[in-house]
């Protein structure tokens, strides 16, 4: 049986960001440079559309679905690793800051990859990066739509091929017509729909647990662990937990959906505002969903599977159609991350691919066509491949969030504030993050009892600087 | 090819490094509260935990106040500390007008 008053909400959720998908193709039509606006939404970006955009982007299925499954199980512990993500915002946006910004706009840069070019005088690096963006974000596109997917399908009486159709497509339209702008502002209103849906299933679950003495009470009866920084096991130790803080918090820095943000502000008093909103925000969500995860134990002991937690908790407390609004709110967290990577990977394809090396003398309404047609296509081949995922894009997105971040920080963040950073020690930092990270994951995961990109992030940044020192000489040779 | 500008001695950019700068010191006083809190007051059994609004301490300080808290240093900060500064050239910007009265 379809229950439509959870349906509505969800429909009309849906109407809304294709009528904003619509209206942003006007801007896309009339820019001057489409370049600019198609993938930096020529960086117009205020401080509250900055800070939802890149709330939404951050926030994906894992914090909505994922996380508070975990949470579910083990308990405050889990709460206690997920406020290692309250820096992303803040840290981000300082430490990348201004100088990003006035930087990438003195190279002209429209993608991150862009800035890397023309701060190292390197195509191999671009061609490096570029890979590496189109491998990882793709796979990890591909992992966000089946997590869509199947929360449609579990919510509603549809297959998965049916279920998977309607979230592709949906996702697909707006931004290929709306490019960067369109998904910024996608993303405030699912970033606004994630923040009240939290809200207010924080608020149902504690009224449904009789206040927040007797949930504590019923966890401690069910398994003193449960309120311990421990875990449910106590197999949350204190490095394990506090190497999240790299993972989830400062290594953010490197990941180019995010960085791309960066560049994307009209002025500095919106970055300051961002600054602010998205650490208020970013920090009450993940509080939030993640508490709920936790407070579900004591509402409902016998939940089996981890991913069910939120969407049957959320029916269980809440009436229909607040129901509705709350399922919005894991749809709203994974649309407005795959359409960040959806155009991140295209910006990859047509910008550092396309114009760098295929046709650099293409005409602008060449460009439009090739920009909307790329978006398509990936749209298209991401579709086909998440309906029924290969192995290897499984493996693949295991890495996606460490690989990328062990890849790009230090190119990003010493190419910024170092000197004497060079190419070298840029390329070979991202060959030692990115195969270390793997290596590590295969034959010695959770190394020291630290989450595996904690070493891959070391190794990356010995090779930048040891690399970057050794060469210095030569360079300098060349350039006398 | 363009002298590359990224290490000039550009006023905005002293800015930035400093701010930059802020940004590492935030998140390490940020660290530093949410370890000393939840496995300094967490590491005892939990039939021995205090209690505040429902909370056990531990976490009551280390994820509820340092939100709070984080919250209201990072808007004095960027309030009191952070300058505002223009992101464009002296070129770009005439480019820039432009562009706003065509749009």
């Amino acid at each position: 049986m379809m229950n439509w008053g959870i349906v509505l909400p969800l429909i009309i959720f849906l109407f809304i960001i294709f009528i904003v998908g619509f209206w942003t193709n006007k801007h896309v039509r009339n820019s001057d440079s489409f370049l600019q606006e198609y993938f930096l939404g020529s960086r117009s970006m205020g401080g509250f559309i900055l800070a939802m955009t890149m709330m939404a982007t951050y926030g994906s299925a894992s914090s909505f679905i994922g996380g508070p499954g975990i949470a579910y199980s083990t308990g405050l512990g889990w709460v206690l690793l997920a406020m290692a993500q309250l820096p992303t915002g803040y840290f981000v946006l300082t430490v990348l800051g201004k100088k990003f910004a006035i930087v990438s706009r003195q190279y002209r840069a429209i993608t991150l990859i862009d800035f890397l070019k023309n701060r190292y005088h390197s195509e191999w690096i671009g061609i490096l990066a570029a890979i590496s963006i189109i491998i990882f974000l793709f796979s990890s596109i591909a992992a966000q739509w089946v997590g869509g997917a199947r929360l449609l399908e579990s919510l509603f009486p549809i297959s998965y091929p049916i279920a998977l159709t309607i979230f592709a497509f949906s996702v697909m339209i707006y931004v290929i017509i709306g490019g960067f702008r369109a998904v910024a502002l996608t993303d405030t209103i699912l970033g606004t729909i994630m923040f009240f849906g939290t809200l207010i299933l924080l608020v149902a679950v504690i009224n449904a647990g009789g206040g927040i003495n007797n949930i504590m009470e019923n966890l401690m009866a069910i398994d003193p662990g449960l309120v311990t920084p421990f875990g449910a096991d106590g197999s949350l130790s204190a490095s394990y937990v506090s190497s999240y803080w790299i993972l989830v918090g400062i290594g953010v820095v490197g990941l180019p959906q995010i960085a791309v943000r960066a560049m994307s502000y009209k002025n500095s008093r919106s970055m300051h505002q961002a600054i602010i909103i998205t650490t208020v925000f970013v920090g009450i969500i993940m509080l939030g969903m993640h508490l709920v995860g936790v407070f579900a134990r004591a509402v409902h002991p016998n939940i089996a599977v981890a991913d069910s937690v939120m969407p049957t908790i959320t029916m269980e407390v809440l009436p229909p159609f607040f129901a509705g609004i709350v399922l919005a709110a894991p749809m709203a967290a994974i649309m407005s991350t795959v359409n960040a990577l959806l155009i991140m990977v295209s910006s990859a394809v047509v910008k550092d691919i396309y114009l760098s090396y295929v046709n650099p003398q293409a005409q602008d309404q060449k460009v439009r066509s090739i920009s909307y047609l790329v978006t398509a296509i990936l749209g298209v081949i991401v579709y086909l491949m998440a309906l029924s995922p290969p192995d290897f894009l499984i493996w693949l997105n295991l890495f996606s969030f460490g690989g990328l971040e062990a890849a790009f920080i230090w190119p990003v963040v010493l190419g910024l504030y170092w000197k004497k950073g060079n190419k070298y020690g840029a390329i070979s930092s991202m060959i030692v993050g990115v195969t270390s990270y793997i290596l590590f994951h295969q034959f010695y995961p959770n190394a020291l009892g630290m989450h595996t990109v904690i070493f891959p992030i070391l190794l990356s940044f010995l090779a930048f600087v040891a690399v970057s020192v050794i060469t210095q000489k030569k360079e300098l040779v060349h350039s006398i | 090819m363009d002298k590359d500008k990224i290490f000039s001695d550009d006023s905005r950019f002293k800015v930035a490094k400093k701010e930059a700068w802020i940004g590492i010191g935030l998140v390490l006083f940020n660290f530093i509260w949410w370890f000393a809190f939840a496995y300094g007051l967490g590491s005892q059994s939990p039939e021995e935990y205090t209690y505040i609004l429902g909370f056990p301490a531990w976490f009551f300080y280390s994820c509820i106040v340092s939100l709070i808290v984080m919250s209201i240093l990072v808007i004095i900060v960027v309030k009191y500390c952070f300058k505002e500064v223009t992101f464009e050239e002296e070129i770009d910007k005439v480019d820039e007008e432009k562009e706003k009265s065509i749009g």
